[in-house]
């Protein structure tokens, strides 16, 4: 069972980082297959947020194929976002840190290495989209 | 909601009842006594010398302050009632917002209005009925003894014993109602009301008892019972006085042979000298009074007299009763409407 | 989708002073609504309005498909939070509870028990020594133990330091997920609102600036930064809500469903506070300054 907690300054609406907050357990192995995530009325009530915006939530990771509402039992994991990109994880890395070097051999400060990498990851986006 | 209605007004309750049963305790105690003596008295002067009226007067002095305390008691009772009962009815509830919460509960306004006036109005008459029915009890000596210096039909003993007490502590309640309602705040509806209140009561007998009936005029001639004295050069002194003991007089005055009224009676120095009989004073009085009669002097009043007491009695108290409805009929419709 | 309060031309009169006017709104049932607007802009006096508490000078108001307090049945279907949250001082916990029961058919004294064992609420206790906080909750309860269709909440939560306010909203969003019901919630914390409503309604001067699903409204409404420009200069689909100009620079907040193409501005999304602010200052009257004169 996961806590789901909001941040106001995250920019994110309140549904929206409850959607975040569960693929980011999925990707972490926090939650796995089988799982019940908490009730609509346990979210509700310990966020003090309205209970429609944790369905909404919970709908939209039911579209997206990552748990299913059982009526009357609850909602569950049905899929897993850890196995396939975990093991991506450790080359991915040594590649980013190797271009870290190089950003600060550069001349590159933490705020502008941030800036571009920022800038670079949404124009990539915008292509891809 | 008679529930509601009684767990809210149970604390003011029991205490106006605790208040009731001293005071109702201290007239039983005291009463009892007080008609012995007063049995015994009026025995031991009867048939004697002179009759009652020394024992009389005696008697009542000896208990006036009781007596008027009592009655100044009863007095206030009404007022008070409608001061603490009437005046934050509603006005409470206004203040500390808990009428928005018993409007909304699934009773109708008006019920909840109904109720509550009804439960509490009522409880207003009986205290002030138990409280005159004590009082009328307790006094009833102390009223026969007092009857030529405060007759039954005038302002004190009048609105403190029978039934008007009743009439008036409903009143008094409605208008506390009526008032806490429009003004919205307990404090200054008690004060509104209790100035209003007075008015009333001091408005009630100076202008509107008197009229209650047509009053009875008596034409009087002079004797020795109504004449007090004769002063130097003639001038009488003349006391009101009608046949009936307990009567409550609204005028008296003196008027010539023509009518006029006049402020002294002179008797010319001829007629005084022919009455002049130093040593028998009774005589002398006669002689004045059949010379003042002669000349065509005669002393009118006007006056109801005692046996009106009941009839004034139930007047009174249905016209406080229906100033009490219409109050209450007032708003009635303003928590309908406007509250 | 059903309305659980409709007003048409609604108005109401203290003495000469219009406390609100010719409103017209519609609400959808099964929502939870928060009603937003500057003081003064009527808020109070329409949740009154539709709670029956008051009657209206003008116009007409329906909740939940007839008058409000007409009948023990409208008044069973509405439950009513007033504002600082009032309760009988003298009364105790409990006898609020007995309070209820007689007064509602439809009481459900079971969950009302069970709430106020929950909150720790001590039965004995008088409210009147409760504190706010619990005071609000007690009152909460008794609204919602009602079983009403529609919950009318006017500021409940304004006068409450931040850990009852949470434990206020708590409990009211754990009744929204129980209980088949529809809220008004008038509030002017915005943050509130954002995590406890799913419809928006901005009120200035008795009048609805805006009105929609909250997650809609935020999404259609967008912060355009470019160069200086003229707003009329904008697609027709695009509706400007508040403008703001320097000598090289212009801000705009425009509302639209579709996306904004134009590669000159740098489009941002706005949070529920500046949407509201936007409306509320954009129905703001105009105040003119005096301007110095020099006299000659």
């Amino acid at each position: 069972m996961i806590e789901f907690h909001l941040n106001g300054r995250s920019g994110l609406s309140p549904y929206q980082q409850l959607v975040q907050q569960v693929r980011h357990a999925l990707r972490l192995g926090l939650l796995k297959e089988g799982d019940r995530l908490p009730t609509v009325k346990d979210v509700a009530s310990q966020l003090a947020i309205n209970p429609n915006t944790v369905l909404k939530a919970y709908r939209e990771l039911e579209h997206k194929g990552l748990v299913a509402a059982r009526p009357g039992v609850g909602t569950f994991v049905t899929r897993t976002l850890a196995d396939k990109s975990l093991s991506a994880h450790g080359p991915l890395r040594k590649e980013l840190e190797r271009w870290l070097t190089k950003a600060r051999l550069a001349g590159l400060d933490e705020e502008s290495i941030e800036a571009l990498f920022l800038s670079t990851f949404r124009g990539a986006g915008e292509e891809v989209a | 909601m008679i529930w509601l209605t009684w767990r809210q007004f149970r604390g003011p309750a029991l205490m106006m009842a605790g208040v009731l049963t001293v005071f109702a305790a201290a007239l039983a105690f005291t009463g009892p006594g007080l008609a012995d003596d007063y049995a015994q008295g009026i025995a031991a002067c009867t048939g004697q010398e002179g009759g009652c009226t020394r024992f009389l007067d005696r008697f009542l002095d000896s208990h006036q302050s009781a007596f008027l305390g009592v009655s100044g008691l009863l007095l206030l009772l009404p007022g008070l009632i409608g001061l603490f009962w009437g005046a934050p009815l509603v006005a409470r509830e206004m203040e500390t917002g808990t009428l928005r919460m018993a409007l909304t509960q699934s009773v109708r306004r008006t019920r909840w209005f109904a109720v509550k006036i009804a439960l509490v109005g009522l409880a207003t008459m009986v205290a002030a009925g138990i409280g005159t029915l004590a009082v009328t009890w307790w006094a009833s000596p102390l009223d026969k003894s007092a009857v030529s210096s405060y007759p039954r039909l005038e302002a004190i003993v009048f609105a403190t014993r029978g039934i008007v007490p009743v009439g008036y502590a409903a009143f008094a309640f409605a208008l506390g109602v009526t008032v806490g309602m429009l003004v919205r705040r307990a404090l200054p509806a008690m004060a509104i009301t209790l100035a209003a209140f007075a008015l009333v009561q001091i408005a009630m007998p100076m202008f509107v008892r008197p009229n209650l009936a047509e009053p009875v005029k008596a034409t009087a001639t002079f004797s020795t019972a109504n004449i007090d004295g004769v002063g130097e050069g003639g001038l009488l002194h003349v006391q009101a006085g009608v046949a009936d003991a307990g009567a409550w007089i609204l005028s008296s005055r003196t008027v010539d042979k023509d009518g006029r009224t006049v402020a002294v009676i002179d008797l010319p120095d001829a007629d005084m000298a022919k009455c002049d009989a130093p040593r028998q004073p009774a005589k002398a009085m006669q002689c004045v009074a059949d010379t003042a009669n002669r000349l065509g002097y005669r002393q009118e009043a006007t006056y109801h007299p005692s046996s009106r007491y009941w009839r004034f009695q139930w007047t009174e108290t249905g016209i406080y009763l229906a100033l009490a409805l219409g109050l209450t009929g007032f708003s009635f419709w303003w928590t309908k409407r406007r509250l | 989708m059903s309305t659980v309060i409709r007003a048409r031309g609604l108005g109401k009169k203290y003495r000469q002073r219009w406390a609100l006017q010719d409103c017209e709104l519609e609400l959808p049932a099964g929502r939870v609504i928060g009603l937003v607007g500057p003081n003064g802009a009527g808020k109070s006096t329409l949740l009154n309005l539709a709670a029956g508490l008051l009657a209206p000078s003008s116009g007409s108001i329906e909740v939940c498909g007839g008058p409000p307090a007409a009948d023990v049945a409208q008044l069973a279907r509405v439950g009513f939070v007033a504002q600082d949250t009032p309760t009988y001082g003298r009364l105790s916990v409990a006898d609020h509870l007995t309070l209820g029961r007689r007064l509602n058919p439809g009481w459900d004294d079971a969950v009302a028990r069970e709430r106020i064992d929950r909150l720790g609420l001590d039965p004995k206790q008088r409210a009147g020594t409760l504190s706010g906080g619990q005071r609000a909750q007690l009152a909460l309860t008794m609204a919602l133990a009602k079983r009403p269709e529609l919950l009318i909440l006017d500021e409940p939560v304004a006068s409450l330091d931040p850990l009852a306010r949470r434990e206020f909203m708590q409990l009211l969003m754990e009744a929204v997920a129980e209980q088949e019901l529809s809220v008004v919630l008038s509030s002017h914390l915005v943050s509130d609102v954002e995590r406890a409503c799913d419809y928006l309604v901005v009120l200035v001067d008795s009048r609805v600036q805006v009105a929609g699903d909250l997650d809609e409204l935020i999404a259609t409404h967008h912060r355009l930064v470019g160069a200086r420009r003229d707003p009329a200069t904008l697609p027709g689909s695009q509706q400007v809500i508040s403008a703001s100009h320097t000598d090289r620079q212009t801000t705009l907040l425009v509302r639209t469903q579709e996306p904004i193409l134009d590669p000159s501005w740098s489009v941002d999304g706005i949070n529920l506070e500046d949407l509201v602010l936007a409306y509320m200052d954009k129905s703001a009257p105009v105040v003119r300054r005096p301007r110095l004169e020099v006299q000659r």
